[in-house]
């Protein structure tokens, strides 16, 4: 079984169009480069030069912001969602 | 219906893109930013032309993002810029004026924005207005929705003040209330917003727009104060786009000739001790803003993971200005302070706003030569709960209906001496 990530929008035309896509992975920051295998484009769209999640980026595992986790070492299992959102404000 | 903007433009990578409902720059997730000809504005506008148009934000439509001859309005803005001697006095402070914002049509600050952001959604062709609140906003969207005859989709926290929820559901719109906090609300309508293309949610998909109507505070604190700038502004810090707004806004009158230059004006921010990942990113004199979990009476400024933090580091960093966070007991104790000072009742933000004025006053970040404004961005009456078992927020007394009862409890609350009690 594999993990599910959750694509907003703005990456949709890097995925096809899919909203949501299945891909292999242990922790969070493979199961990202695994989407970047897939879909070539997306890391540099989430990363920074120095390989860091870029600012605005923010990635929910189970809906928790992985900056509270174990950022890019986040252990997924399997079965598991992983949501990418672009930071919003509010109030 | 001329407006002045040239389109909308990445804060990070300055990709420039369309004036649609766009938010996030699809490169790099940098929030967008609308981009003005100032050059037009200047030939446009000036102190006369505002001074003849409505005693609301649409006074300044020449500095908006949206122009229309019927906005979504429901009056906001033009609130009154109120002289605070007896405060000042309190704090040791000289010339010292509260922006009064509890007297926006439901009782907030985000009067201003939502106005500009459904102008602007009704322009791009939405039929339904959504948005993820703390209170204060979701309050604002189903007025302003209602007076719109727009449908509304209003998501908030499932804690939120009773009468934060009554002010939202009485408009007739739909309110979700979600098990989590606001960080929880905001991420599921982030992604919503993918879902639901045909809704603007004011605070995402059309936040570029909304987030302008914030200038509006700065453009009449320096119209109020005769076209004159202040030395020194205090701003709430929930997600930071006010405080950096309100930055823009003197900045732009500067910029478009209203006042002879960009003002050099001192910027503070102000935080609640149980959420101030700004508070304390400014402390540390880092640009990390670590997320945290909000635990704090103002529950308009619980934003955990501010999205415009960087941007409010930056501005009070740039300016001089300084940033603190509070307690909770300081907020109930400001929030007294400015109702028997100065006849303002202020919600729980506001609370955050004047204590921090305290601390600041106190600390001598703020000096006694400087004009100095601080913003009270809400009314009490939405968070009443905060005062609960407070010192001085019941009745003196509870007598029978005599005369002689009447005097015993002036005498025992050392009520003030009168010719009648001599009799």
């Amino acid at each position: 079984m594999s993990v599910t990530i959750r694509i907003p929008t703005q990456l949709r035309t890097l995925t096809g169009g899919a909203g949501e896509v299945e891909v292999e992975g242990a922790s969070v920051g493979e199961a990202l480069k695994a989407l970047d295998a897939a879909h070539s484009g997306l890391a540099d769209r989430l990363f920074d030069e120095a390989g860091n999640l870029r600012r605005f980026v923010n990635v929910f595992v189970a809906d928790e912001d992985v900056r509270f986790l174990d950022g890019l070492a986040t252990p997924v299992s399997p079965g598991q969602t992983l949501s990418i959102v672009p930071a919003v404000a509010g109030g | 219906m001329v407006d002045f903007v040239t389109g909308l433009r990445c804060r990070e990578c300055q990709r420039p893109f369309p004036a649609e409902a766009l938010h996030v720059c699809d490169y790099c997730f940098g929030p967008l930013e609308v981009a003005y000809d100032y050059e037009r504005i200047a030939a446009t506008v000036s102190r006369e032309r505002i001074e003849a148009g409505p005693r609301s934000i649409w006074r300044y439509r020449d500095l908006l993002p949206v122009d229309d001859e019927t906005p979504v309005d429901l009056g906001a803005g033009f609130t009154p810029l109120v002289r605070a001697d007896r405060l000042a006095a309190a704090l040791g402070l000289g010339e010292l004026w509260i922006k009064d914002d509890t007297a926006n049509p439901t009782g907030s600050f985000k009067d201003r924005v939502v106005s500009v952001a459904l102008t602007k959604a009704r322009q791009l062709g939405f039929k339904v207005a959504a948005c993820a609140s703390t209170g204060n906003l979701a309050n604002s969207v189903a007025a302003h929705a209602a007076r719109a005859g727009m449908e509304s989709v209003v998501l908030i926290p499932h804690d939120l003040e009773g009468a934060k929820v009554t002010m939202t559901a009485v408009y007739g719109g739909t309110v979700i209330a979600v098990e989590g906090t606001y960080d929880d609300v905001n991420r599921l309508c982030a992604e919503l917003t993918s879902e639901r293309p045909s809704w603007a949610f004011v605070n995402v998909n059309v936040r570029t727009y909304y987030a302008e109507g914030s200038k509006t505070l700065a453009f009449e604190i320096a119209e109020q104060l005769g076209w004159q700038a202040p030395d020194h502004v205090v701003v709430p810090i929930g997600s930071g786009s006010q405080l950096t707004k309100v930055a823009k806004g003197f900045a732009e009158l500067g910029k478009v000739g209203l006042l002879p230059e960009e003002p050099a004006i001192r910027v503070s921010g102000a935080q609640a001790e149980g959420c101030s990942p700004v508070a304390t990113a400014f402390a540390e004199g880092t640009d990390a803003i670590r997320p945290v979990k909000p635990k704090t009476i103002a529950k308009s400024l619980a934003i955990g993971n501010p999205a415009d933090g960087w941007y409010a580091l930056e501005v009070m960093r740039r300016s001089g200005g300084s940033c603190a966070a509070v307690t909770d007991d300081e907020v109930v104790e400001a929030i007294g302070l400015l109702a028997r000072t100065e006849g303002i009742f202020a919600e729980t933000a506001g609370g955050v706003t004047i204590a921090t004025l305290c601390k600041l006053a106190a600390s001598g970040a703020i000096r006694p030569d400087e004009r100095v404004v601080a913003l009270v961005t809400g009314h009490g009456l939405k968070t009443v709960e905060a005062l609960a078992g407070a010192a001085g927020c019941s009745p003196t007394a509870t007598i029978a209906p005599t005369l002689d009862a009447f005097d015993a409890a002036l005498d025992a609350a050392g009520a003030p001496e009168t010719e009648e009690a001599a009799r």
